[in-house]
């Protein structure tokens, strides 16, 4: 792979583009917020994004996935951001999926045919803090004769509602960080829906002593690769989405800079935004790279991982500095009609708000970086 | 092995075997080799890899061989350009004439221009300087008066040109003078090319902040060019000075990545100064260096990306419009922190309880302001951005 998509990525791109302007316009993604389904997204234009084959594109064949590679999340996260458009396909395909692969024993691994094909879907139940900090743990794992007990919480659990499972990090009394596969229907697990700006399927889940078979131990111990893994692989796909979002109000800003009259001039003739607006463009252009570079990196299976934990957090870091940058920006330079709720802007700005924050806001992607610099990742 | 791979090969080889080990470090500024009349070397083993390199052609790989060239395309050059940067392989001669002017007259020149410039140019025999600002044209160049009347078979010059790097030691001069009326400005220029040996050019030094003094003014007094020096049609100047900026940007954005005595490793200052940052000042400067080295990492990423985009046959345009702006400006901020995390140590001028490396640093600090000023100053940079690839419209 280059740093340039090739004809499958850009064929991937293509039907995406066709397929998210017909089904998923952020006209359909207003409605979604406008009548609170808590589902957050459309049910319908997420089976038509199975039918294309997305869910499977990074899965290998023996689990019904297509071999496409990684790299072909690239063009569809790109879409996805472009069109503002809500799925699971970063909380039951690219985590979870891909966490069951890394690490699900036989038995585990014949449920991803059914994440794929979407008969069920999966949320990561992960972070216990306001900020992404995914060593912090202390829901608590105890092994009991019949299984495990779970007890603790898990925050900002996206596509958390109607899940049929969640995939949950804990903690072992050994103090070692275990995943378990723990069903929707369990007792003793509670969903707190939380109500996030950008209106998508959010929830908090308490487990108060929570009984899990034993069979649904995912792995014990031995997590921290696959999950550092799977959490690079997230960011990247989020960088490709906030690169997406941001394409997309850049776009909107300069078409509006063009036709805007204040003066009896274009505001896009006044040097003052013009400097500024090219600024965006040369902010743009760096986020593409880093993502493209992030991309090549993590399609490689080589034995990389320093160089995979550098170049993913260098990816979503600079999609968040230019996804700051470009929404406000975009915001000030369309004035007043910038803070209407009736402009889509809005939409696209409390999106990249929550994108940035998931699975790492930049400072902890600037430490993660340096530590990945000196090879101690 | 496809071709490609194989002549990876074959240059690594070459490289290793033909590139002395003192060449492949990085270089200190009193070591760069000039091309030119009066060729200077320091040691044996830089008038050894200048030959060898002179002798492939690969001063200027990727012109046509019948001109000296390499006869390189531009996959071959990336893998070439790839190749000496891993040995880091010093550049083995610096040459504005190679950077800028050949490229231009490659494309423009006729067949006999041709001939006479680039054989010698491609061997680095003639060291070039360009002539282009004026104390009252810099960013709106198209004002430039230095005037070139023609008088039977020459053209006779005068007015004057500033900010000539290296005025003071170049042999000749490719400059813009103006042919034409005054109106329209951009109408009436040409580029020329001359000997700066010719009587009435007369070159004085400018001392720069850095405390060097590369840059000149220099003044015409009715010096007669011949007329068979004028590149390209008369008052098109401009077209070729525009292509020839282009190239200029081009070769300013690349500076860094060879081993060129201004690059110093942000990284390698960071663990030697600050290699467990404690208290909050300490964090903060960590944290901003790790920012600079991100945004460093982003930018060269996307030059790869730029070459892989030219192998697919994208519109690069846009890229290289913001490359130089983006490397001058990093840059500079790369050397502002560099003198904050080596504190007094950075700031000292020359003499006794400096290392020589950290007066150098001192002196590429300064030198990196001249960056973002030289080949259209950032500002100017951004206009093109707002104009030529955004399409936003004139002021009224
Ligand atoms: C290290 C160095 C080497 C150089 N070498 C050469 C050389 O070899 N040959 C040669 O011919 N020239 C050379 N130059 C000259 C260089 O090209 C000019 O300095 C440059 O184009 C700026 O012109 P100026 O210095 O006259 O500044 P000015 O044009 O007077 O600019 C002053 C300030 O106004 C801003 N400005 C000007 N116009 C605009 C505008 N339209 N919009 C917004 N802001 C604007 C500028 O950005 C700058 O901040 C060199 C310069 C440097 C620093």
């Amino acid at each position: 792979m280059s740093l340039v998509y090739n004809e499958d990525q850009l064929q991937l791109l293509d039907s995406a583009r066709d397929f998210l302007a017909a089904r998923s316009p952020v006209a359909a993604q207003r409605a979604l917020r406008d009548e609170k389904s808590p589902l957050g997204y459309d049910p319908k234009v997420w089976e038509g994004m199975i039918e294309l084959g997305w869910s499977a594109v990074a899965l290998p064949e023996e689990h019904g996935g297509l071999n496409f590679g990684f790299a072909g999340f690239a063009p569809l996260f790109e879409q996805i951001g472009r069109h503002l458009t809500a799925s699971p396909m970063l909380s039951s395909i690219v985590l979870c999926a891909g966490l069951i692969e890394q690490l699900g024993s036989a038995d585990q691994k014949a449920l991803l045919p059914a994440l794929i094909c979407g008969e069920k879907r999966f949320a990561l139940a992960l972070e216990e803090c306001a900020r992404h900090q995914p060593e912090t743990c202390s829901l608590i794992a105890r092994k009991t004769s019949e299984g495990y007990r779970l007890s603790g919480r898990k925050v900002w659990v996206a596509d958390a509602q109607g899940a049929d499972s969640w995939l949950v990090v804990a903690r072992s009394e050994a103090g070692q960080r275990a995943i378990f596969i723990v069903p929707a229907d369990t007792q003793g697990v509670s969903v707190s829906p939380r109500q996030m700006i950008d209106a998508r399927n959010m929830a908090e889940l308490t487990f108060e002593d929570a009984l899990v078979e034993a069979s649904a131990l995912l792995a014990c111990g031995n997590t921290e690769n696959a999950l550092e893994r799977v959490l690079e692989q997230g960011r990247t796909c989020l960088a490709a989405e906030l690169l997406g979002l941001s394409e997309t109000l850049f776009e909107m800003t300069i078409d509006y800079l063009k036709t805007r009259v204040q003066f009896d001039a274009a505001i896009g003739s006044f040097q003052a935004l013009q400097h500024r607006a090219a600024r965006l463009y040369i902010e743009l252009q760096l986020a593409r790279s880093a993502v493209m570079g992030a991309f090549e990196c993590l399609e490689r299976t080589a034995d990389n991982a320093a160089e995979c934990a550098r170049l993913s957090s260098l990816a979503k870091w600079k999609a968040n500095q230019a996804a700051q940058l470009i929404s406000n920006e975009a915001v000030q330079m369309h004035g007043g009609i910038g803070v209407t709720d009736e402009y889509d802007l809005g939409l696209y700005l409390k999106r990249i708000r929550l994108a940035q924050a998931q699975l790492g806001h930049s400072e902890f992607l600037a430490r993660r970086y340096a530590e990945a610099s000196q090879g101690n990742s | 092995m496809s071709d490609l791979e194989a002549f990876r090969a074959e240059t690594r080889a070459w490289l290793e075997a033909n590139c002395p080990a003192s060449m492949r470090t990085a270089m200190p500024s009193d070591e760069m080799v000039w091309g030119g009349r009066n060729l200077e070397f320091k040691h044996e083993d830089q008038r050894l890899w200048f030959e060898r390199m002179r002798d492939k052609g690969w001063f200027c790989p990727d012109w046509p061989s019948e001109y000296g060239g390499g006869g390189l395309d531009h996959q071959h050059l990336a893998i070439l350009e790839a190749e000496m940067r891993r040995l880091r392989c010093r550049p083995p001669q610096i040459n504005l004439g190679i950077w800028m002017l050949g490229p231009v007259l490659l494309e423009y020149a006729s067949e006999e221009q041709k001939q006479r410039f680039l054989p010698p140019m491609a061997r680095g025999e003639v060291r070039w300087c360009q002539g282009f600002s004026e104390p009252n044209a810099g960013s709106d160049l198209a004002s430039l008066r230095t005037s070139a009347v023609l008088d039977g078979d020459d053209y006779v010059i005068n007015g004057t040109k500033i900010w000539t790097s290296y005025g003071n030691k170049s042999d000749w001069m490719y400059a813009l003078v103006r042919t034409g009326p005054m109106v329209p400005k951009q109408a009436g220029i040409s580029l020329i090319v001359l000997d700066m040996q010719s009587p009435g050019v007369t070159v004085t030094p400018i001392d720069l902040i850095s405390g060097k003094s590369s840059f000149c003014q220099v003044f015409f007094d009715n010096v007669r060019v011949p007329k068979s020096q004028l590149i390209g049609q008369v008052n098109e100047g401009w077209k070729l000075a525009k292509a020839l900026l282009q190239h200029e940007r081009r070769a300013m954005s690349k500076f860094s990545e060879f081993a060129l005595p201004t690059h110093f490793d942000l990284d390698e200052f960071l663990q030697r100064c600050l290699p467990q940052p404690t208290s909050a000042d300490e964090v903060v400067l960590h944290q901003r260096a790790i920012a600079c080295m991100m945004n460093e990492e982003a930018y060269s990423l996307t030059n790869r990306r730029m070459t892989d985009s030219l192998r697919a046959r994208q519109d690069v345009s846009g890229l290289m419009a913001i490359s130089k702006l983006v490397h001058s400006e990093q840059e500079r901020e790369k050397f502002e922190l560099l003198l904050e995390l080596l504190g007094h140590e950075a700031l000292g001028w020359e003499g006794q309880g400096f290392s020589p490396r950290d007066l150098e640093l001192t002196g590429a600090w300064l030198m990196s302001y001249a960056q973002t000023i030289a080949g259209g100053s950032s500002e100017v940079q951004l206009n093109v951005i707002a104009k030529r690839v955004l399409g936003l419209p004139d002021a009224k």
